[in-house]
């Protein structure tokens, strides 16, 4: 096969924005950023260390995708510690982390960079700046309310209402796949559920934190998540 | 000694035959289990980036829950096959030994549903139940197809041994080589073993999902390995089943047999291929089973 | 109470320090020498900005004269920075200096509390306890002991070279102990120095000769110490001489038995160049090694294996020079001072398997390309990979084992420089492309920054970013059969993917294996990371806290050869300073055994850390060498009988200081209760 393919495909997203010519203003005052960021984001991954990056860039390169990222893991930090909450909050970036722990493991001053990513998922869909129509936040939404629910996860359910809501296209595009599983007996439309459900949903209840509730009242994703 | 068996979601759907085959290896080994009653979700990836809070107190209650049906036994060992599973069920005991508030949270509301969060199970993994109580030499005394000719790649994905487990090293794992030597196969030696197959983006973003499991297989293929051993149901789903959609993709072929590392120890240890779930696969592994019988494989 | 000690009276004058705002920022100093003016004893109080200037120091001597002071207490920094200064200030004005007391209310007070009013108590509480403290302190005499002029240097690369040389210039004689075969150390591998480029070799080995030559240098290589005894002025040196099997005096390094080795081929890996070639069983290290005297390596000569070598090297040494049956030889020197120049080893990479070292074969590590671009090397200056082919394109990874929580925490400091100077060898030998990989590229030092710009002119690639991997498989064509690199180019924010043929590990400097060892033989301090610890950072980086022993070069911590060779010199500086004084006084905080309570029974005789303590037969007592006491107290409290008495701390002082500072807890808890009700 022809190899050049798989390099064509690393760059497609740069290829693609090559052929618009756009004027973009590429100052940040100071007014616009916002300070308290950094903070936050770092409570919420629970470790200051955030602090320490030295911008080696081992996270970027140890990353399997960072080359679709519009702004590398390394950049990421450095937008997070400067306060361009936008950027960051609505960057691919974080949607795109895998969670493979690569950066985690590789980073030489020990920060533990995809908890710092999951910190910013959370920030994201409290914010609701996630992108409305990206199938990893839907995903991960979907996921949540199911086990809230129910307090197990299935796969064959939580798939359908993801194609459902971002493309149904990709449903009709891999019913063949679906279908061949489920003749082999590892799929099922059947809703998987724990013995006490109530008792569980009470359980996860009990650990939620007000404060962020309250702050981000306005989040249409989180009120999705707790109306039930 | 006793386990707890702490399936999760997928062992009991997509990855319905890495069951079968874990315990059909457990039974073979003489390996005692139960299986952790009313189980949840671990709180995995997903549940994540949502609620973390929430995430870590799923994962203490199936943790709880060990130590409750234990409660007679000298050691609770939970083993969770699913590397997800695994993974989540370590973070969270490790994030609360580190954040004492949290601990005492979580540990409240637990006994708010009458359990006891007590923190003493050690969480392992399957691998690790073979390697390190088990024992290579005890596992190849009881080979008795040894898997002669066979050229394994071990793959392990990204959680199995990222970042908190400790028994093997994060980088080069060598413990499923360890396993496979014992049963008599040749290991290949690559530098994928580890590398993510990007299974949490197939559902999502295929186009960024599928480049990755392309090098993985194939770098396996180049290493001239016969099958790919994975210890994780999203690896094995995501690199066996979405072989057609890379081959179409990058005009190629990586056609291997992926298989779970549990099912080729099977195969080893002389079980049924139907009670390794082998007929679930999406695929007959050919090769494997040619190269095992003395023959030539199909597919290069 | 008040005990005189035959000086009168005591007339206490006490003076609490501002030191700027570092004191009276945090403690109301004011309110401490209202609060001191108050105590039985004190004639004068008084605070003043800065008491170690001139005029805070004139101030005591005039009290002193004025009003017949016979008892200072200054109240201000760690003692370790000015009782000196106070102590002579007193001398000076005709007071005995041990009747001088500080008191920390810096680093003990000021600089760790953040509550003014506690900080404040907590001085005043100390104030006491010195004021009472004083009333017991004695006149004491300070001993002389004469400094012997010979010196011990342990490590012969450039540093112990260096101070070698100029200690044996001042006519002083020097012992210089090398573990190798050869001096010369890591200096002897390297080709060319940076940023001169001149040539390493050229520069070192007349130093080398120089030493070798020099009538006041007692060269003694493939040596080590082994035991060292005795204090500042007077140690005692025991060296063991590994033996060469071969007479250092008869040989003249005409390599003639090397030929007649019946190995025909070199098969064992040769160390000095990084085995990357092979030498025989018999041989030296490379053509200048100094001394030029061959040696045996028992390991993988025959005759030392199964006796029944032919033994055609003794056959062919007219000079009768071959001795199989040599055995270690042990010597004992008294020496005055000791220099350790004892250096560093570089980072092992295969600590970091992502970059594949030991695994790649066309990886290396810098030491290794050191060699390879010598003309005495390996290859005899040839760069080329494993399989012999000139390297089209060569990568050198910075900061391997450096700036990395997993590996050290610390920057190396000499690798941006190197690598710098192995990239222009490499381009220059072959003409392949030369990426750098840096994270940051530190170039501080005289006509360092010029040198970079040289290489970046030099049209050498310079990537900023860490390198996460090398790994051997192909993504695309370009890749096949290739290492590739995977880094971030930070400055572009793109990930790279870069084929090369070579790869170079910019490994950093670490402490040797046995640096403990060594620290614990000659009673130094290490830091946290095991580098010799200086006694000052800045003040004196050559000295140790151990009287007469001083550090140089790359063992105290990363240094190039300009810092170690500089470092060198003052340690050498240092020695002389001694030498030529003379004799050196020692502290009279020394310990002495009080007979007619000693009961003999020994107890305190191991616990000495510094075998001061013997035993007299005749007495049936333990007897205290005060040359050798340093004051550390642990016979003191290890004493059954209470026997030993310390200088500047007898029972009484101390006593008399704890009794202050609980009279003032006393004081406090009451004006609390008062308080209260």
């Amino acid at each position: 096969m022809d190899k050049k393919s798989v390099f064509a495909e690393s760059f497609a997203l740069d290829n693609a924005a090559k052929d618009i010519v756009e004027i973009r203003r590429r100052i940040k005052y100071e007014s616009e950023l916002d300070k308290s960021f950094r903070d936050k984001i770092a409570k919420s991954a629970h470790g200051e260390k955030l602090y320490g990056c030295i911008q080696c860039g081992t996270c970027s390169a140890a990353c399997p995708v960072s080359h679709y990222m519009d702004y590398t893991p390394r950049k990421i930090i450095q937008m997070v510690r400067e306060g361009f909450k936008e950027e960051v909050l609505t960057s691919s970036t974080v949607w795109l982390c895998a969670s493979c722990y690569a950066c985690t493991v590789e980073c030489p001053k020990g920060i533990k960079i995809t908890d710092v990513m999951y910190a910013l998922k959370r920030e994201s869909i409290l914010g609701n700046y996630y992108p409305k129509k990206s199938p990893a936040s839907i995903l991960a939404n979907n996921f949540f309310n199911q086990v809230l629910n129910n307090g197990r996860n299935s796969e064959g359910p939580l798939l359908v209402k993801m194609y459902l809501k971002t493309n149904p296209f990709m449903l009709f595009k891999n019913m063949a796949l679906g279908f061949k599983l489920w003749i082999r007996g590892r799929i099922s439309l059947k809703t998987e559920r724990i013995k006490d459900k109530k008792a569980l949903k009470k359980l996860l209840q009990s650990v939620e934190d007000k404060s962020i509730y309250k702050a981000e009242v306005n989040s249409p994703a989180l009120k999705e998540a707790s109306a039930v | 000694m006793k386990y707890i068996y702490y399936p999760g979601c997928s062992l009991k759907s997509t990855g319905k035959l890495y069951e079968e085959s874990l315990l059909a290896v457990f039974d073979a080994l003489g390996i005692e289990y139960e299986e952790l009653k009313d189980w949840n979700c671990c709180g995995a990836t997903a549940y994540m980036a949502v609620d973390e809070k929430k995430a870590f107190v799923l994962a203490a209650r199936n943790i709880a829950l060990a130590e409750q049906q234990f409660k007679d036994e000298e050691e609770v060992n939970i083993v969770a096959p699913c590397s997800a599973c695994y993974m989540i069920l370590l973070k969270t005991q490790k994030f609360l030994e580190d954040n004492p508030e949290d601990m005492a949270v979580i540990k409240a509301a637990l006994k708010e549903s009458g359990l006891d969060y007590k923190a003493k199970a050690k969480i392992r993994h399957p691998i690790d139940v073979f390697i390190n109580d088990i024992g290579e030499q005890e596992i190849a005394k009881r080979i008795t197809k040894p898997l002669k000719g066979i050229r394994v790649a071990s793959y392990y994905g990204c959680q199995t041994v990222r970042p908190y487990s400790t028994f093997d090293d994060q980088r080069n794992p060598v413990t499923m080589d360890k396993l496979f030597k014992a049963a008599g196969a040749e290991v290949v030696d690559w530098t994928m073993k580890t590398r993510c197959c990007g299974a949490s983006l197939t559902g999502t973003i295929q186009e960024v999902a599928l480049p990755l499991s392309y090098i993985i297989l194939h770098e396996a293929k180049k290493r001239r390995a016969d099958v790919v051993t994975t210890a994780c149901s999203l690896c094995q789903f995501n690199l066996e089943c979405y072989q057609t959609n890379i081959d179409k993709k990058f005009k190629t072929d990586t056609k291997i047999d992926v298989i779970y590392f549990t099912q080729l120890l099977g195969l080893a240890l002389g079980l049924e291929p139907k009670k390794l779930g082998i007929n679930r696969l999406f695929a007959k592994p050919e090769n494997l089973f040619r190269i095992m019988e003395g023959g030539k494989p199909v597919y290069v | 109470m008040f005990n005189s000690n035959g000086n009168g009276t005591p007339k206490i004058g006490f003076y609490v320090c501002h030191c700027g705002h570092n004191i009276a920022s945090m403690v109301d100093v004011e309110e401490v020498q209202k609060f001191a003016s108050t105590l039985p004893g004190v004639v004068v109080s008084r605070d003043y900005k800065y008491m170690c200037s001139d005029p805070g120091q004139e101030l005591i001597q005039k009290d002193i004269k004025e009003l017949g002071l016979n008892r200072i207490v200054v109240a201000s920094c760690s003692p370790l920075l000015h009782e000196h200064t106070f102590r002579v200030a007193a001398e000076k004005a005709g007071l005995n200096p041990y009747y001088f007391h500080m008191v920390n209310i810096r680093e003990s007070v000021s600089w760790v509390h953040t509550d003014k009013l506690s900080a404040t108590q907590k001085a005043k509480a100390l104030t006491r306890a010195a004021i009472q403290r004083v009333f017991f302190h004695k006149p004491l005499e300070k001993k002389s002991v004469p400094v012997n002029p010979d010196v011990l240097i342990v490590g012969g690369g450039i540093s112990g070279i260096t101070a070698a040389l100029t200690i044996a210039n001042a006519g002083k004689h020097v012992y210089l102990v090398e573990r190798e075969p050869t001096i010369g150390g890591h200096m002897a591998m390297f080709d060319k120095t940076f940023p001169t480029l001149d040539c390493a070799a050229c520069i070192l080995t007349p130093k080398m000769s120089a030493v070798k030559s020099h009538p006041n240098i007692t060269l003694w290589t493939y040596s080590e110490v082994e035991k060292v005894e005795g204090f500042v002025g007077n140690y005692k040196v025991n060296i063991k001489r590994k033996p060469r099997y071969v007479i250092e005096e008869l040989c003249v390094g005409c390599m003639e038995c090397i030929d007649a080795c019946i190995y025909k081929e070199a098969k064992y890996p040769d160390e000095f160049n990084q085995k990357l070639s092979k030498r025989k069983p018999i041989y030296i290290p490379f053509p200048q090694a100094t001394p030029q005297v061959v040696l045996f390596d028992p390991e993988t000569c025959i005759d030392f294996k199964s006796h029944r070598c032919k033994k055609t090297c003794i056959e062919s040494c007219d000079r009768k020079a071959i001795d199989l049956k040599q055995v270690p030889e042990y010597k004992e020197i008294n020496v005055g001072t000791v220099i350790l120049t004892t250096g560093f080893k570089t980072y092992d990479a295969e600590l970091s398997p992502q970059y594949g070292y030991g695994k790649y074969p066309n990886v290396y590590t810098s030491l290794e390309v050191e060699r390879l671009v010598n003309a005495s090397g390996p290859t005899a200056g040839e760069v080329v990979t494993k399989d012999g082919k000139k390297p089209k394109s060569v990568g050198i990874i910075h900061c391997v084992g450096s700036r990395d929580q997993k590996a050290h925490k610390w920057c190396s400091k000499v690798c941006c420089m190197y690598s710098l100077k192995l990239a222009h060898l490499i381009k220059e030998h072959t003409g392949a492309q030369v990426y750098n990989f840096y994270i940051d590229m530190r170039t501080p030092g005289k006509g360092y920054e010029e040198f970079y710009d040289k290489l970046m002119t030099e049209g050498v690639h310079f990537v900023r970013g860490r390198v996460s991997e090398v790994t051997d498989w192909a993504l695309v064509p370009e890749e096949e059969n290739k290492l590739t690199i995977r880094v971030e180019d930070t400055l572009i924010g793109v990930v790279r993917r870069v084929p090369v043929d070579m790869v170079v590990l910019a490994v950093g400097l670490e402490p040797r294996v046995d640096a403990g060892d060594i620290r614990r033989m000659f009673n130094i301090s290490c830091s946290n990371e095991g580098w010799f610890l200086e006694r000052h950072p800045k003040l004196a980086p050559v000295s140790t806290f151990t009287d007469g022993i001083f550090i140089a070069g790359a063992c105290q911590g990363p240094k190039d050869i300009p810092d170690s060779v500089a470092q060198a010199g003052a340690a050498a500086a240092e020695v002389l300073s001694l030498i030529s004084a003379g004799s050196i006084e020692l502290e009279p905080n020394t310990a002495s055994i009080n007979e007619k309570f000693c009961s003999g029974c020994k107890s305190c005789i191991p616990i000495c850390p510094y075998s001061a303590i013997s035993f007299n037969d005749g007495t049936q007592k333990a007897v205290i060498n005060e040359a050798l006491c340093k004051g550390c107290g642990t016979c003191v409290a290890a004493c059954p009988s209470g026997s030993i008495i310390q200088n500047l701390f007898e029972d009484d002082q101390i006593f008399s200081e704890i009794d202050g500072l609980l009279k003032f807890a006393d004081i406090e808890l009451e004006e609390m209760e008062a308080e209260h009700a």
